[in-house]
């Protein structure tokens, strides 16, 4: 593998990539340098501390928001990641299904709408049906939002995917749940991964269709960032960014590792 | 695998834990003497309030914070449901109630009604204070670095017509009634103004300040201040507390043509389900003491009498809290449709 | 008819969460785009098209019409600013999904976690690091002195460049991540029987690498150019806030404007455009695949 890798690389798209992660992490890493800072001011440096950490840990309602958007981004990363991938599967390789277009328009649909739109018509639509399951609201909104994110990256692998590997498999009389199982799956895996990851990050950063949906004692993190910052930013809100980034990289490490060790 | 289907069986059981763990979070456990959750906007509930409160009633207290009135309005009237205090500025207070999206609490009859300052019982947004109480009160103008600009600040002429010290250094907030009351009372013209040329005038005032302006944002003011983005930012008296304090050159101004001023105000939504623990709340913060918690921590007068004793020095000191004898102070106004719409075209075509 | 049904079991999850909560949503909409604004918000029971005409006309004083171009040159604008995005997003991010495409596949899976990991943080958090390294008396300006390249700092925050910047920030991970992901299995052997013809790195590239990699740059393509039609963030905190877009406009008529229909009318606009793309481009595509299919 190593040798013909030459034959694949591009010159200048090694040196485009790294200068992608500097200008992709510059942000971050002042923003966790004002973490540490000894004032008030997310912004002017003025010495080492650690009472923005000690704060933050102490801030119920920061932990609460935190811990609000943690549940309501996993479940509906997962939601939206399955109900993608069988729509994507369903569409992709099943020939009787017709009017595919139509099907695919509608997995567009959330996408389509301004936010603030869709957050004020879906709260009142969740009020006319009465629908009151805390941060249920939430899931269910940010699920259906999140699909066509996690839709989009799988479809394209399944485009793009040798489809001569099925066909073996089910000349070879496997069922054809085993050759969803040991073949398309495995296969599909890097674009249900890619999937995953965007409908994660549009879930955990939303911002507008959560503060319309939210109910009483479902506040996240990014209503309580949103409307900290009328008052400026102080390092309190570097120092929990930060903690949720170091829980990221740990993410980023084990699956690293595990990877590794196949 | 067989690897592969022992992780998946695990996915699905930590799938099926975290579920049923979210459904007990969802149904979270009632204390004792009942739940009480406040609507409020941010950083604008002192955490010592809470606690006092939470430990002589037993009541348990969830906050969530909301940034603008309309942000409230827009969730209120389309049903937002399980808070049991809000907190509309009075400009809003009459929308409200018209649109039935408070309830009664009937204010003057509770005894410690007596306890609100004169201007504060009965005000214009609500007659006999059947809907609210006052929460805290304050003005709007600008703080201005005297460092850069060492002139006269009190007056409109220094935002507007900027001096060549301040071109440039110019910070507005985003949001059309705020900019345009303040251009309104700058150009002697009445406010939530229905009258289409005088609304011109405004858009002129506002289009020659433009050039200079260099930013229009209603958020992170303090630190445009303190970095020295800006000399001069359109602010909120008790947030001019704070820029002060980080750096102390900072002056808020109480412009001789007439002061902006708000007060935002405790009411409880329609069908609140601890509609007695809200009333308790309001009776509390009819307290002097309590209240006087909630003005040390954001730096706003409040309208109970007495509370004054209970100010930390540094706030009865406060510059920003006592404007000059004969400012006008301009109370904002609830605007009318036509207004509005006003509004909305001068402030479109100023962005446009 | 069983079977039949079975066929569309796998679509019918996605289909029916998005049908019940988005489509009678949509329903909502378009319904309060067609009604009258309530001066405090919220809507009157009464038909009118007044929201659609007020998109293009204004009625004076004297309750004449007349031809009104604001809200025109906001949608355009916003329109403009969202492809330049989809264009900038795309040259900056093929590179380097190519890249991650072609590395062994567990440092290829580490460097795609990487790229997510600054989206934990939150996209105000984001766009605020920026406005430190750029403003007057920034990382980038200071350094610039220090070096004594320049005297007075060079005006880099609330410039376009500085808008462009903070959108690229937020929305290349949609284009990455779909582009990584139809290359990531890219046969060698295409690579190798194109150089073995004798054709150069950058004939290849266009020839083979870059239609092979056409269904990830069209999803990545639609994942940004929809958001960043209503993004406002950065260019409110990077730009200044000097000019509207269309996602503050529309946001404008929830809050202060209170003017429901026509928000919701904008959004009904945005809509028909975005689908109306989508369609064409679905027809071509599907025009392309018909030719294309030639194994």
């Amino acid at each position: 593998m190593a040798q013909k890798t030459d034959i694949r690389t591009l010159p200048g798209f090694r040196l485009a990539t790294i200068g992608f992660f500097i200008y992709l992490y510059i942000p971050l890493l002042i923003l966790v340098v004002f973490s540490f800072n000894a004032t008030h001011s997310a912004t002017v440096w003025d010495g080492f501390s650690l009472n923005w950490y000690a704060k933050a840990f102490d801030n119920s309602d920061i932990r609460r928001a935190a811990w609000n958007s943690l549940v309501v981004a996993t479940f509906a990363t997962i939601f939206a990641t399955s109900f993608a991938t069988m729509a994507a599967l369903a569409l992709a390789r099943n020939h009787q299904i017709k009017h595919k277009p139509v099907f695919n328009g509608v997995l567009m649909l959330p996408l389509m709408v301004p936010e603030i739109v869709t957050a004020v018509a879906t709260l009142t639509f969740f009020s006319v049906i009465g629908l009151s399951l805390g941060l249920g609201n939430i899931i269910i909104a940010h699920t259906v939002f999140c699909i066509p994110f996690a839709y989009l990256p799988i479809r394209a692998r399944l485009h793009g995917m040798d489809k001569n590997m099925e066909i073996a498999a089910q000349d070879l009389y496997a069922s054809k749940w085993a050759t969803l199982r040991y073949v398309t799956l495995p296969l599909l895996t890097p674009g249900i991964i890619s999937g995953a990851m965007l409908a994660f990050i549009i879930s955990i950063d939303d911002f507008i269709i959560t503060l319309m949906v939210a109910e009483a004692g479902s506040t996240t993190l990014p209503i309580y960032i949103y409307s900290l910052v009328r008052i400026g930013i102080t390092p309190e809100v570097n120092a929990v960014s930060t903690i949720l980034l170091c829980i990221s990289i740990i993410f980023v490490t084990i699956s690293y590792l595990v990877e590794k060790k196949r | 695998m067989g690897k592969a289907s022992k992780m998946d069986l695990q996915k699905r059981n930590t799938l099926i834990a975290g579920i049923t763990a979210t459904i007990i979070a969802c149904t979270s456990p009632a204390s004792a003497d009942g739940d009480l959750f406040i609507y409020n906007w941010t950083d604008y509930t002192a955490p010592d309030l809470i606690t006092k409160f939470e430990s002589e009633t037993g009541i348990s207290v969830t906050l969530d914070t909301y940034d603008t009135n309309e942000t409230l309005l827009a969730k209120l009237k389309s049903g937002a449901k399980g808070y049991d205090i809000v907190v509309p500025s009075h400009n809003f207070v009459e929308i409200f109630v018209t649109e039935g999206l408070l309830q009664k609490i009937n204010a003057a009859d509770m005894p410690s009604y007596k306890n609100l300052t004169a201007n504060f019982k009965s005000p214009p947004w609500d007659k006999d204070n059947q809907y609210t109480i006052p929460w805290q009160w304050g003005t709007t103008s600008f703080t201005v670095d005297t460092e850069v600009y060492d002139g006269d600040i009190n007056t409109y002429e220094i935002l507007f017509q900027p001096p060549s010290e301040l071109q440039g250094k110019i910070g507005m907030f985003k949001s059309a009634d705020e900019v345009i009351s303040m251009a309104q009372i700058s150009l002697g013209l009445s406010l939530c103004n229905e009258n289409p040329e005088e609304m011109r005038q405004v858009l002129d005032l506002l289009q020659t300040q433009k050039p200079f302006v260099k930013v229009y944002n209603s958020d992170g003011i303090l630190e445009r201040l303190t970095s020295g983005d800006t000399a001069i930012h359109q602010n909120w008296n008790g947030y001019s507390i704070r820029a002060r304090e980080a750096k102390a050159s900072m002056r808020y101004a109480f412009p001789k043509e007439g002061v902006i001023t708000w007060a935002d105000n405790l009411a409880i939504p329609k069908g609140a389900k601890n509609l007695d623990n809200a009333l308790k709340f309001i009776k509390f913060m009819m307290q002097p003491e309590n209240i006087a918690i909630q003005s040390n921590f954001a730096g706003y007068s409040n309208g109970i009498t007495g509370s004054q004793e209970f100010f930390t020095d540094k706030l009865k000191a406060a510059q920003e809290l006592s404007p000059p004898e004969g400012t006008p102070m301009v109370f904002t106004k609830t605007c009318s449709e036509k207004a509005i719409k006003l509004q909305s075209k001068v402030w479109t075509t100023l962005l446009q | 008819m069983i079977n039949k049904i079975k066929q569309y079991v796998g679509i019918m999850p996605a289909i029916f969460v998005i049908g019940f909560f988005m489509f009678i949503p949509i329903l909502i909409i378009v319904t309060y785009s067609l009604l009258e604004a309530n001066p405090y918000g919220g809507v009157n029971w009464n038909l009118t098209t007044e929201a659609y005409t007020k998109i293009l006309y204004e009625r004076d004083l004297f309750d004449e019409i007349s031809f009104n171009s604001a809200y025109l040159v906001i949608i355009f604008r916003s329109i403009w600013i969202a492809l330049i995005t989809v264009i900038l997003c795309l040259v900056a991010g093929f590179p380097v999904a190519y890249y991650i495409a072609i590395q062994p596949p567990s440092r290829r899976n580490f460097l795609i976690l990487l790229i997510t990991v600054p989206f934990w943080t939150n996209l105000l958090i984001r766009t605020y690091s920026w406005i430190l390294v750029l403003r007057d008396t920034g990382l980038v300006n200071n350094s610039l002195q220090v070096f004594g390249i320049t005297d007075t700092p060079v005006k880099l925050l609330y410039t376009e460049g500085a808008i462009a910047l903070g959108l690229i920030y937020t929305y290349i991970p949609f284009m990455i991540l779909p582009i990584y992901a139809s290359l990531e299995r890219l046969d060698v052997k295409l690579i190798e029987a194109s150089r073995d013809l004798y054709a150069t790195r950058w004939i290849t590239l266009r020839k083979i690498i870059l239609p092979l990699s056409m269904p990830g740059i069209v999803a990545g393509s639609i994942l940004v150019f929809i958001p960043a039609l209503g993004a406002f963030i950065a260019p409110e905190l990077l730009g200044g806030g000097q000019k509207l877009m269309l996602g503050s406009l529309v946001q404008l008529q929830f809050s202060s404007a209170r003017n429901w229909p026509f928000g919701s009318a904008l959004a009904v606009i945005i809509l028909i455009v975005v689908m109306l793309a989508l369609m064409l481009y679905a027809r071509n595509a599907h025009k392309n695949n018909s030719e294309g299919t030639i194994h």
